[in-house]
């Protein structure tokens, strides 16, 4: 084994040694062959670890030092939106009252908890323009996902059982297209202009009787506001079809711009980007969804209503799509986004979508001139550099990223959109200092410059790291997935 | 106005805008239309100070009876068990917790290798050939293994057992109708599958057969034999297992599961009012390529270092777009870390321990509540619930029972009619002999 390689917990077990305190058995102790009959018993001891407690903390604390979060430096992830993760968000979702609640406790017993929750729905309902905000779906996938089996249930209501297709723009999250399918629906994919926003008359040939939605993101992930909103509402709308919005860009247009005023039926939001859920390495995030009017029947179940200063679950609803979650979603997660919404106020959320964009325009001109810019006018809050320019010079937009790991910084989005060559996809968000800025475009522009004048110390990119670069096609032809005790 | 989170100055913004060449931060929002412009701000609550926020939030929360200040005897799918206080320290540190998903590996083998030692201690426990990086919950991960099988045979039907938690059976009849499949529920008697309608019901056209072990009033099913009627008709075999109970029962992947999911919230997670909790998914080797989510392999650099990639990816709905089985991206890796953690903490001997614990414990609930004059229902083997009889309504007795600062157990006559005054009780290792005492007690008072 590699010298510099980092232990497996499984490596460190020592036979006996243990690194739990379980209570004090206060009832008599009793045989297991007396209690359940031979066969359930499992034969073959579960081989977890036998470590220590100290070995517990040096293992993770090692791993950690392994890891690079937002605390750890710049993260300008496109579409993912890594601001700060305020800290008082994790304290109150620790609060015992918070933390240590069951779900099917009595709701009298619970109303701290469900005050929370109406109260977030109203802040929700306000920022999205919407009319009802459902709490329930896990993540943003899962509330696209609720959504359009909300339209779906909606259509055939209506006895219109043969709105088949989902219209869906070429520069969308492919999240969009799977939600589609996972949902009962065919997937079309509508077409961008030269300018980077969805073509009209693409939509217009496309848009039909069998049409059940357009799924959009606005800003899109171009980081650019479709300007002809309203027109492709009215094209959707004028045959029968929903609009569904895309929240993971959120961030961009708080307080300048609602969903619901853009003429959208439903929208989901990402609460771990726009409004601060740590994303966790992965998650949980927590995805709510918010309806217009005639959507609200479909609602999943339950739906919290309150009568004179009463929380209560609703469950008597005969036209829901049902229950996408056991319990009503990521209640710790979406605690933290009313935690956060509550320090920001209006006026906070105001200056967050200002200077989220305010940053992203200032990086996208002081990068321009070094990089090609396939979409040259005002970003909302990412913009899409494309690196085709240094391709040229047998560098590719992957190596860059990878150089810029050397710096200290989470690398952008990287060849998505689909629609840009080479792509590298910028968010900073308003929470980085200008001096955070003006560092990454400075390494971001001696990178470009490295290119031109000693391409190999990019190509050969990572220099710094714990590890080179691994071998992805190795881990997928011959999966290791799980450690065995060699 | 200047907030703690934005740091930017009015010299910065200046010096900025200069840069872009506009005079205002307005022009950059010119490109939104009239008609949809937003005026003005939120009519939303002013933001508050960290001091009155947290005041404020505090008092809300103690609103609320948690499991540090009553006995809790609810479980239904979530439980109070012990919670290793390394477990939060160590997902506290924010490496992990403000990371995304691992996607650029050199800068994320911490996270990584954490999943990587997930996947393995969930097959472990599970007896399975492999696991993923983890689902939202048990009761969506048991949709997906639905779905996946329905996929996999192309059939178009699932029986699940009426014995599997109604929320995630719920779950499953949203997931399916999704994808157009049908879904027949096979009754329970005396608390288990009913085996002779299984063998009724389960045909060719069955994608899958789901059951849950221990099932939902706590009792371990002989599901080897429901695994033997799945198959006999070329369906799968998909068994949702609190992976706690794994300690001491056989693995279902040693019963012929096919594929085994559940919750890992029994291990060191919060019941947090029903979420984020910890879905695992785990499968044999021949369903590799189907599985949902994100899986985590090992790998080499190009110096001989041994290194954790994410990988399978074609499987995956960012790149398979439209032909994707699954929508799932964000999963809960954090809380995988914490159940990882947990498992660690117990480890080998103390995984056996406490479920041993609540296996003697359950046992110790049932013969005081047998004493006492109560039915306790069921004959078969009990891992950490049991339905007992209230012979009044459960609401009424929970009423009572809260005011002596306990916390009753479910009313199972909200999903199951027949179960009217009955309370499915749950006796974790956190339960103290006096506390089942008093239960037990105040009961009886009340019987009397």
């Amino acid at each position: 084994m590699h010298k510099d390689n980092q232990a497996l917990i499984f490596e460190l077990t020592r036979e006996g040694r243990i690194g739990y305190s379980l209570p004090e058995l206060d009832v008599p102790e009793l045989d297991l062959s007396s209690l359940l009959p031979k066969g359930i018993v499992r034969e073959e001891v579960a081989e977890l670890p036998e470590v220590s407690e100290l070995d517990i903390m040096r293992h993770y604390t090692a791993l950690s030092n392994r890891n690079h979060g937002i605390d750890s430096g710049f993260y300008p992830l496109g579409s993912c939106t890594m601001k700060y993760n305020p800290k008082i968000n994790e304290s109150v979702a620790r609060y015992p009252g918070f933390a240590n609640i069951h779900p099917l406790q009595d709701e009298s017993t619970v109303q701290g908890a469900l005050e929370v929750m109406y109260d977030l729905q109203e802040h929700l309902v306000e920022i999205t323009g919407m009319d009802e905000v459902t709490l329930q779906p896990a993540a943003g996938a899962h509330g696209e996902w609720t959504a359009l089996m909300m339209i779906r249930a909606f259509h055939e209501a209506n006895g219109d059982f043969n709105r088949t297709k989902v219209l869906v723009p070429d520069s969308a999250h492919g999240t969009n297209p799977a939600s589609a399918t996972v949902a009962g629906f065919d997937t079309v994919t509508v077409k961008s202009g030269e300018d980077g926003l969805v073509d009209l008359e693409d939509l217009k040939k496309h848009v039909g009787e069998d049409t059940a939605a357009l799924m959009l993101t606005n800003p899109n992930t171009l980081g650019l506001f479709e300007e002809e909103i309203l027109e492709m509402a009215a094209i959707v709308h004028g045959a029968g079809g929903k609009l569904y919005y895309d929240g993971a860009n959120l961030n961009a247009v708080m307080s300048k711009a609602r969903p619901g005023d853009m003429g959208f039926d439903a929208v989901h939001l990402n609460l771990h980007k726009t409004f601060t859920g740590p994303h966790g390495g992965g998650g949980p995030g927590s995805g709510p969804v918010g309806v217009k009017k005639d959507l609200i029947p479909f609602l999943p179940k339950p739906v919290l209503v309150k009568k004179e200063d009463v929380y209560t679950f609703e469950y008597d609803l005969p036209q829901s799509i049902g229950r996408v979650k056991p319990f009503y979603g990521n209640f710790g997660i979406y605690l933290r986004a009313y935690t956060y919404i509550r320090s920001m106020g209006p006026d906070g959320l105001k200056a967050v979508t200002e200077y989220a964009v305010l940053n992203a325009n200032y990086m996208m001109r002081r990068l321009e001139p070094y990089f090609d810019l396939p979409y040259n006018r005002h970003c909302k809050h990412e913009f899409v550099l494309s690196g085709r320019r240094q391709k040229k010079l047998g560098v590719r937009t992957l190596d860059m990223a990878k150089r810029l790991l050397d710096f200290g910084y989470h690398p952008p989005t990287i060849y998505f959109p689909l629609n840009v060559e080479e792509g590298m996809m910028i968010e900073p968000t308003e929470t980085e200092s200008k001096e955070t800025l003006d560092a990454f475009c400075d390494a971001l522009i001696q990178i470009a410059q490295e290119v031109e004048e000693n391409p190999e110390i990019v190509q050969n990119a990572p220099h710094t790291t714990v590890i080179n670069r691994l071998d992805e096609t190795k881990a997928a032809r011959q999966p290791v997935l799980r450690y065995i005790k060699g | 106005m200047q907030h703690r989170y934005i740091p930017m100055t009015e010299t910065d913004r200046d010096e900025m805008m200069k840069t872009i060449g506009v005079a205002s931060i307005d022009e950059l929002f010119a490109d939104i239309p009239e008609k949809v412009r937003f005026k003005g701000e939120y009519n939303i609550k002013k933001a508050k100070s960290e001091t009155s926020l947290t005041k404020e939030l505090s008092k809300l929360a103690s609103k609320n009876a948690d499991a540090r200040t009553y006995a809790s005897f609810l479980g239904a799918g979530v439980y109070d068990h012990y919670k290793p206080i390394i477990v939060d320290h160590v997902i506290s540190r924010s490496e992990f917790y403000t990371a995304y998903t691992p996607y650029q590996p050199e800068i994320s083998q911490g996270e990584l290798q954490a999943i990587f030692e997930f996947q393995t201690m969930i097959c472990e426990l599970t007896g399975m050939d492999l696991a993923n990086s983890s689902m939202y919950d048990g009761g969506t991960a048991l949709a997906e293994a639905g779905t996946l099988a329905a996929g996999h045979t192309r059939r178009k039907k699932l029986i699940v057992s009426e014995t599997v938690n109604p929320e995630s059976r719920d779950v499953v009849l949203s997931y399916a109708s999704g994808q157009y499949i049908e879904v027949v529920t096979v009754p329970q008697k005396d608390g288990v599958t009913d085996m002779a309608m299984l063998e009724e019901l389960m045909d060719e056209d069955t994608a899958a057969v789901l059951v849950q072990y221990p099932n939902f009033f706590g009792q371990i099913e002989d599901i080897r034999k429901i695994g033997e009627i799945a198959h006999a008709k070329g369906g799968l075999f998909v068994v949702s297992s609190n992976p706690l109970a794994l300690g001491i029962l056989t693995p279902p992947g040693k019963l012929g599961a096919d594929i085994t999911v559940g919750d890992a919230q029994p291990f060191g997670i919060p019941e947090a009012f029903g979420g984020p909790h910890c879905g695992y998914f785990a499968v044999t080797k021949k369903l590799m390529r189907k599985v949902p989510g994100r899986l985590v392999g090992e790998t080499t650099d190009d110096e001989g270092r041994r290194g954790y990639v994410l990988t399978l990816q074609a499987r995956e709905q960012h790149i398979r777009r439209d032909k994707a089985t699954s929508n799932i991206c964000s999963n809960q890796a954090l809380n995988a870390l914490a159940a990882s953690v947990a498992m660690t903490a117990l480890g080998k001997i103390g995984a056996q321990e406490i479920a041993y614990q609540n296996i003697v414990k359950t046992r110790y609930a049932k013969d005081a509540f047998e004493k006492a004059g109560f039915e306790v229902k069921f004959n078969g083997s009990h891992f950490n619930e049991i339905v007992v009889d209230c012979k009044r309504s459960v609401k009424e007795v929970n009423t009572k029972l809260f005011t002596k600062g306990i916390i009753g157990g479910y009313d199972l006559g909200l999903t199951y009619p027949e179960f009217t005054n009955h309370a499915l009780i749950a006796v974790t290792e956190q339960r103290t002999k006096e506390e089942i005492d008093a239960l037990v007690q105040e009961m009886e008072a009340l019987h009397a």
